[in-house]
C-alpha cells in the first residue's frame, strides 16, 4: 500500500509511538509570534526550563500588532524580543524587518518540502503548500516543541482534492479554496489533512498554492498539502541552491514527499473549476459561501486588502490591475497591508502602491492588523467589510462587524463601487 | 498539577462555538491566565446567554454541540475555562487544535455522540437549567444528576489524552520522557 505525503513526512519524523495511532514526531521548524509565545516563554521560565532544543530551527517574528500600540502589545514584543536575543535566535524578525508570519517565513526559505513544522498559530497550514507538514498548534505545544524540538500528532488521515479544468480569468486560488470549504464544511476536515492535485493545482504559482493550503483550517483540517513540482524547486532555488548540483536534482530529491499513486485515502473529492465564478462569504462561518453575483450590492464600509491569505504580491497585483486610473468609492475606506516588507518594496517598484494611494488606499506598514481586529482598521459596531482574509467569526475585525470574505481582485472591485462588485463587470 | 474534574454544568446549545467567542482576540495582550477571568465566552452569540451571569460564574462542566473550539490555535480558550474552573467540556466533536490544547493542559474534552448530548441537554431543560456532572475518568463514564433522575454516559478517550490528564499535561508528560 502506498503513502500519502503526510504519511511520507510522518514515518520520516517519527521519534516515538507512545500508544498506537499517537505519533510523537521531530519537528525541522518552531515557529513563533509575539501573541502566543510569551506565555510558553513565561511557563519555561517559571518551570526553570529557559532553554530551547535548537536555536537555529526556531524562527520568530512580531506581527500581528506592530508596530505596538499600546503598553500590552509593547511587552508581548519585548518578551520575545528578550528571549530570542537571550537564546541567540538569529532569525528573529524586528520592526522594520517584520511582515505576517505565513507571507514572511516561506519568503525567507524557511520551509522545505518534506519538513514538519508547528507555530502557536492555526494558519500554520499555510506551509504545506511547499509539500511540507505544518500544523498550528496551542501555546503548550509550542512550549514543548521550543524545549524538545518534538509534537504529538494523531496518525494523519488524508482528504485528496483533485481540482481539474482551467479556472477562467479573474478568478483565482481563493475563489476555489471558498468554494471547496463551502463544499466540505467548517468541520468537513477536522483531524484530516488536505492534499490537493490536479491540473489547476500544478498551475498555480507557490503564492496561489499559499492562499490555497491558507485555508485548510477553516474547513477544519490540520495542514493543506500541494505536491512539490518544479514550481516549488524554482521558487525554493536561491535558498538550496548550494545544496543541489541542479534543479533536476532538487526535484528529484523533492519528489520523494510526493503522494504514492497508490496511496489510501479517507476521502477523495473531485472538482472541475472551469465553470467557477469569484466566491464571497455571507454569514459568520467560512463555510457560508456563494457567488459573488448573488451578493453583488451588498453595502460595504471598509475593504482590507492583505494578510496570510492575500497580502503576497501576485494579489497585490491582481487589486492593482482592477484599481489602476479608478478611485474608491467615497463612502467606504480602503486599506492595504502588503504582508512582508519584501512585498511591500516589489509593490513600490512595480507602481501598485502608487496606484493604490491615487484610489484613494491607506497603505499600512506589514502586519495582521485589522485581520484579527486588534490594530490597524478595527470596524464599529453595524458596519461590514470586504477582506481579503480567512476569517469571517462574528466579532473577528471589531465586535459587532461583519466581514465578506473575497479575492484582491473582488476586493479592489467592491472598494470602486461602495458595494459588493464581480472585477469582470467593471 | 493534575485537575479535578465534574461539577455544575452549564449547557451552551449551539455548533462551531469559535475561539473568537470563547475569548476575544482583543485579551489575547494578556500576558498571564489570570488576566483572562473576566472575559469568558465574552462575545458568544447564543439566545438567552449571559456571559456576566451566575450560571458560568457556578459551572464547573461545560455541555455542547458539533465543531467546538473551532477558530484560532489561542489556548486563552482552555485558558480562560481552566481560569474560571471550569476543566471539563463535553461536545458532540471538537476542533483539532482545541482538543489538543485541553488536554494539552491536563484538561478533559470529552466526546459524545449526539443521542448522549441530547439527553443531558433534556435533563437539563427538565431540571431548570441546573444539572451536576459527575466524570469518573477510570471507568470513562459521566453521570449527570437533575431533576431526581441520572443520566450515565460511556465515553472514549484515547490511551494518549489519558496519560496527559493522568500526568497534569503535556509538558509534564514530554519532560519526562524525551
Ligand atoms: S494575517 Fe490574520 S489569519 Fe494570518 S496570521 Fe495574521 S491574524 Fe492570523
Amino acid at each position: 500500500m502506498g503513502q500519502t505525503t503526510a504519511e511520507k513526512i510522518f514515518a520520516a519524523h517519527l521519534r516515538d509511538e507512545p500508544f498506537p495511532g499517537t505519533m510523537v514526531l521531530d519537528l525541522d521548524r518552531v515557529l513563533c509570534h509575539e501573541i502566543t509565545t510569551p506565555v510558553a516563554i513565561a511557563d519555561l521560565e517559571w518551570r526553570g526550563k529557559d532553554r530551547v532544543f535548537d536555536s537555529s530551527r526556531i524562527k520568530a517574528v512580531i506581527d500581528h500588532v506592530t508596530p505596538s500600540k499600546d503598553s500590552k502589545t509593547a511587552l508581548q514584543a519585548k518578551i520575545l524580543r528578550d528571549w530570542a536575543r537571550r537564546h541567540a535566535i538569529k532569525d528573529f524578525f524586528d520592526v522594520g524587518r517584520n511582515g505576517v508570519c505565513h507571507a514572511l517565513f516561506p519568503e525567507k526559505g524557511y520551509i522545505r518540502p518534506g519538513f514538519t513544522a508547528i507555530m502557536g498559530d492555526s494558519h500554520t497550514c499555510t506551509h504545506g503548500a511547499f509539500g511540507a507538514f505544518a500544523a498550528g498548534v496551542g501555546t503548550t505545544d509550542l512550549e514543548v516543541g521550543i524545549l524538545k524540538g518534538v509534537c504529538a500528532f494523531r496518525e494523519p488521515k488524508t482528504i485528496r482534492v483533485n481540482l481539474s479544468g482551467k479556472l477562467r480569468p479573474g478568478v483565482y486560488a481563493k475563489d476555489v479554496i471558498l468554494f471547496v470549504i463551502g463544499e466540505l464544511g467548517v468541520n468537513g476536515a477536522t483531524d484530516r489533512v488536505i492534499e490537493f492535485h490536479g491540473p489547476v493545482v500544478e498551475a498555480m504559482s507557490m503564492d496561489a498554492r499559499m492562499t490555497l493550503c491558507n485555508m485548510a483550517i477553516e474547513a477544519g483540517g490540520t495542514c493543506g498539502i500541494c505536491q512539490p513540482d518544479q514550481v516549488t524547486v524554482d521558487y525554493l532555488w536561491p535558498f538550496i541552491e548550494s545544496e543541489f548540483s541542479s534543479r533536476q536534482a532538487a526535484l528529484e530529491e523533492y519528489r520523494q514527499w510526493c503522494a504514492d499513486a497508490d496511496a489510501d485515502y479517507d476521502r477523495t473529492l473531485d472538482y472541475d473549476v472551469t465553470g467557477l465564478s469569484p466566491q464571497v462569504t455571507f454569514g459568520y462561518k467560512p463555510d457560508c459561501v456563494k457567488p459573488v453575483g448573488e451578493l453583488a450590492g451588498t453595502r460595504i464600509d471598509q475593504v482590507y486588502i492583505g494578510t496570510c491569505t492575500n497580502g503576497r504580491i501576485e494579489d497585490l497585483r491582481q487589486a492593482a490591475a482592477v484599481l489602476k486610473g479608478r478611485r474608491i468609492a467615497d463612502s467606504l475606506r480602503g486599506i492595504v497591508s502588503p504582508a512582508t516588507p519584501k512585498i511591500f518594496q516589489e509593490a513600490l517598484s512595480e507602481g501598485l502602491i502608487q496606484i493604490f494611494m491615487d484610489a484613494g488606499f491607506c497603505v499600512t506598514n506589514p502586519t495582521c492588523g485589522a485581520c484579527l481586529g486588534m490594530s490597524n482598521g478595527v470596524l464599529a459596531e453595524g458596519e461590514a467589510c470586504a477582506s481579503t482574509s480567512n476569517r469571517n467569526f462574528n466579532g473577528r475585525m471589531g465586535k459587532g462587524g461583519m466581514v465578506h470574505l473575497m479575492s484582491p481582485a473582488t476586493a479592489a472591485a467592491t472598494a470602486v463601487t461602495g458595494v459588493i462588485t464581480d472585477a469582470r463587470t467593471l | 498539577m493534575k485537575k479535578t474534574f465534574g461539577g455544575p454544568a452549564l449547557v451552551l446549545d449551539r455548533a462551531d462555538i469559535n475561539t473568537d467567542e470563547i475569548i476575544p482576540a482583543k485579551y489575547l495582550t494578556e500576558v498571564t491566565k489570570e488576566a483572562l477571568r473576566p472575559y469568558c465566552l465574552e462575545d458568544l452569540k447564543l439566545e438567552g446567554f449571559d456571559a456576566k451571569g451566575e450560571k458560568l460564574r457556578n459551572a464547573r462542566v461545560v455541555i455542547t454541540r458539533e465543531n467546538f473550539g473551532c477558530g484560532s490555535s489561542r489556548e486563552h480558550a482552555p485558558w480562560v475555562f481552566e481560569v474560571n474552573e471550569i476543566h471539563t467540556v463535553i461536545a458532540e466533536s471538537y476542533a483539532r487544535i482545541f482538543r489538543q490544547n485541553m488536554f494539552n493542559c491536563g484538561m478533559l474534552a470529552i466526546e459524545l455522540p449526539r443521542p448522549d448530548i441530547d439527553a443531558l441537554i433534556a435533563l437539563e431543560l427538565e431540571s431548570n437549567g441546573s444539572i451536576d456532572v459527575e466524570v469518573h475518568l477510570q471507568e470513562q463514564k459521566v453521570v449527570a444528576r437533575g431533576n431526581g433522575r441520572d443520566v450515565s454516559c460511556g465515553f472514549e478517550i484515547s490511551p494518549f489524552d489519558k496519560a496527559l490528564v493522568e500526568a497534569g499535561g503535556w509538558v509534564e508528560y514530554a519532560d519526562a520522557r524525551y
